[in-house]
């Protein structure tokens, strides 16, 4: 009974938070200076009243305004996000276009933060008071008070400048090759941005890790092992490890939302062609169709990554698992 | 934490055995705690330093930051521009001086402000537990969800920016995390049996919240706020380096911004604000750091 409606409940509760942020999206429209007629009639130069009144009946804008949220919430809700009138296209499609992009660049840094951050982590706590761990502290300390911006304009300086290894904008280069060598080249362009992104995660994962594992191996069932007589590395790697990613795997979920957030400034440093970078012109363009469907899809993409988070979870922690069966 | 929340409480239930071992009194112990701790005791330090420095500093120095005094991408260690100056002549010294007042007032307020909401709501939830608690989590949960720089970008650009708007688009969307940390406390506290005690004396709500069970729940919210001040500082530079922020105000975040093209000819325009947000970033998260551990019950010495 429970396995089935567990999910079930958790559904409802997405699909309500994500109306929830339609609703919001509205909100802010409603905010919005002048409504979206008068911007459309700005950029076009000016148009005689009729033609805006017409127009403001296509938009619907001449209903209530509980009316233009039903519309809009029935809209969204097949997937018509608005059509932005700058690129002349529907938001859903522009979305799309970028998104692979920003999904790529926001799981190379995750990644490369969790994986660095954890070892890192794990090292230092087998020796809480060596250099190692000193040197994480001093990182992490680095790592949480240098603005991201600021990070991956001094990487560029470096790496591209001074000592010019790394592409200094952009995904692919003007002439982008074909093959395996468009994977390596967006590759080559791709490590700048991803470490610049992971250099903040890094240091709170090697610290949560850390202070995680140092936690789980001065547990009695870790002397246990040891006094059967395994090897350390297997005490360590095997039965400490599992434990210690526990709050790791926590910090995944709840920092997903923030790493889009980051990826917002450090695709506006290197020019990556994502979402975020989207966003940002969108801003300044005042496209508000295109702003508030990123707000829309970002917050599924937060939603969908909680929901993996949960699953994550289940699969490293065995408490979590038997008590659900 | 326990340990410091009994210490801190109101003395209802416990003075008797407490006064056995005679302690000292525990704020003040914290307090010394803090002060002898070295961390700390920098990261106070590099903040008065700082603070100082952006509140006399442009006086002393008497350059207008907005003014064009020199040849623009003029290194540092120019006669009369110690720093260098930007791309269009100005000095950069002047500027990181009166760069950091932005910066600083909205990174405190946001924080402020990004308590004040969570603590609210967290005590709320904590406490009524229920459907109150229901609700509100799902309101907290609503707002996680919520990608913070976007909305915040989003609120800047529909209201004007300024420094008002600024802030209040921080403090918006900051305070779920402190929100579910004061709700933690609240439910770890709520049923102690000092607060139970003062129940059963006739407290109203309002006096076993913010009088009974607040201020067992303060230390983790005091780190908490540590964090939110360096976050909410490096939330403001973010948005005025996107040039988001108020359009006539000099800040450590706009120079950058206003400098980034320029990166590769004139690294000092762009390096050394960086470095001004950093360094009080840094200090204030020793502070936390410093708090943390005079608040550590493990850490007391007796």
């Amino acid at each position: 009974m429970t396995n089935l409606k567990q999910p079930l409940v958790f559904l409802a509760q997405s699909v309500g938070l994500a109306l929830a942020v339609v609703v919001l999206n509205f909100l802010l429209i409603q905010l919005a200076p002048g409504d979206p007629v008068s911007v459309i009639v700005g950029e076009m130069g000016g148009a005689s009243e009729e033609v805006i009144a017409q127009m403001r009946a296509a938009y619907g804008l001449d209903k209530s305004v509980l009316e233009q949220l039903l519309i809009y919430v029935s809209k969204v809700a097949v997937g018509d996000l608005g059509y932005s009138y700058y690129h002349n296209s529907p938001v859903l499609q522009l979305i799309m276009q970028r998104l692979p992009a920003t999904v790529l660049l926001a799981l190379s840094a995750l990644t490369l933060a969790v994986v660095l951050g954890t070892l890192v982590g794990v090292l230092s706590a087998r020796k809480p008071h060596g250099l190692l761990s000193s040197f994480v502290t001093v990182v992490s300390l680095i790592g949480y008070a240098a603005p991201v911006f600021w990070t991956g304009l001094m990487l560029l300086l470096l790496f591209s400048a001074i000592w010019p290894i790394f592409p200094t904008s952009g995904m692919v280069q003007m002439r982008a090759p074909k093959g395996f060598m468009y994977y390596v080249d967006v590759a080559h362009h791709l490590v700048l941005p991803a470490v610049t992104l992971a250099s903040i995660y890094i240091a709170s994962y090697s610290r949560l890790s850390r202070t995680s594992m140092i936690d789980v191996l001065s547990q009695d069932y870790i002397r246990t092992a040891r006094a059967k007589g395994l090897p350390e590395g297997k005490v360590v790697y095997k039965h400490g490890l599992r434990n210690g990613l526990i709050p790791v795997v926590t910090m995944v979920g709840l920092q997903f939302g923030q790493l889009f957030a980051g990826a917002t400034l450090v695709e506006t440093v290197f020019n990556w062609p994502g979402l975020g970078r989207l966003a940002f012109e969108s801003i300044l363009r005042r496209d508000y169709p295109t702003i508030l469907g990123i707000l829309l899809m970002t917050s599924i993409l937060v939603m969908v990554a909680n929901a993996l988070t949960d699953l994550a979870y289940r699969l490293v922690d065995p408490r979590i698992r038997s008590k659900r069966a | 934490m326990s340990v410091v929340s009994m210490d801190k409480s109101p003395s209802v239930a416990e003075p008797a055995v407490v006064l056995a071992s005679k302690p000292q009194n525990p704020q003040v112990e914290a307090l010394l705690l803090f002060l002898r701790n070295g961390t700390a005791a920098l990261g106070l330090s590099m903040m008065a330093i700082i603070v100082v420095m952006c509140l006399i500093g442009p006086g002393l120095y008497g350059i207008d930051p907005y003014a064009i005094v020199n040849v623009p991408f003029a290194p540092p260690g120019t006669p009369g521009a110690l720093f260098g100056t930007d791309f269009l002549g100005r000095d950069i010294l002047a500027g990181v001086l009166i760069g950091g007042r932005p910066t600083l007032i909205v990174g405190c307020v946001a924080a402020a402000m990004t308590i004040g909401i969570g603590v609210l709501i967290g005590c709320m939830a904590g406490y009524f537990g229920g459907w109150i608690d229901r609700a509100l989590m799902k309101f907290t949960e609503f707002f996680q969800v919520l990608p913070a720089l976007l909305l915040a970008m989003v609120i800047v650009s529909i209201f004007e920016a300024s420094l008002l708007t600024i802030t209040l688009a921080i403090g918006i969307v900051g305070w779920p995390q402190a929100a579910r940390l004061t709700r933690a406390e609240f439910l770890r506290i709520r049923d102690l049996e000092y607060v139970r005690a003062t129940r059963t004396a006739g407290a109203r709500d309002f006096y076993l919240i913010f009088n009974t069970i607040l201020p067992g729940a303060l230390p983790p919210i005091i780190v908490a706020s540590a964090l939110t001040t360096g976050g909410s500082i490096l939330f403001e530079s973010g948005l005025s380096f996107l040039g988001l922020g108020d359009p006539n105000m000099m800040s450590w975040g706009v120079m950058i911004g206003q400098n980034r093209n320029y990166l590769l000819e004139a690294w000092w325009t762009v390096s050394i604000p960086g470095i001004a947000i950093f360094l009080t970033v840094l200090a204030i998260s020793l502070i936390g750091d410093g708090i943390n551990d005079a608040l550590n019950p493990r850490m007391r010495k007796r």
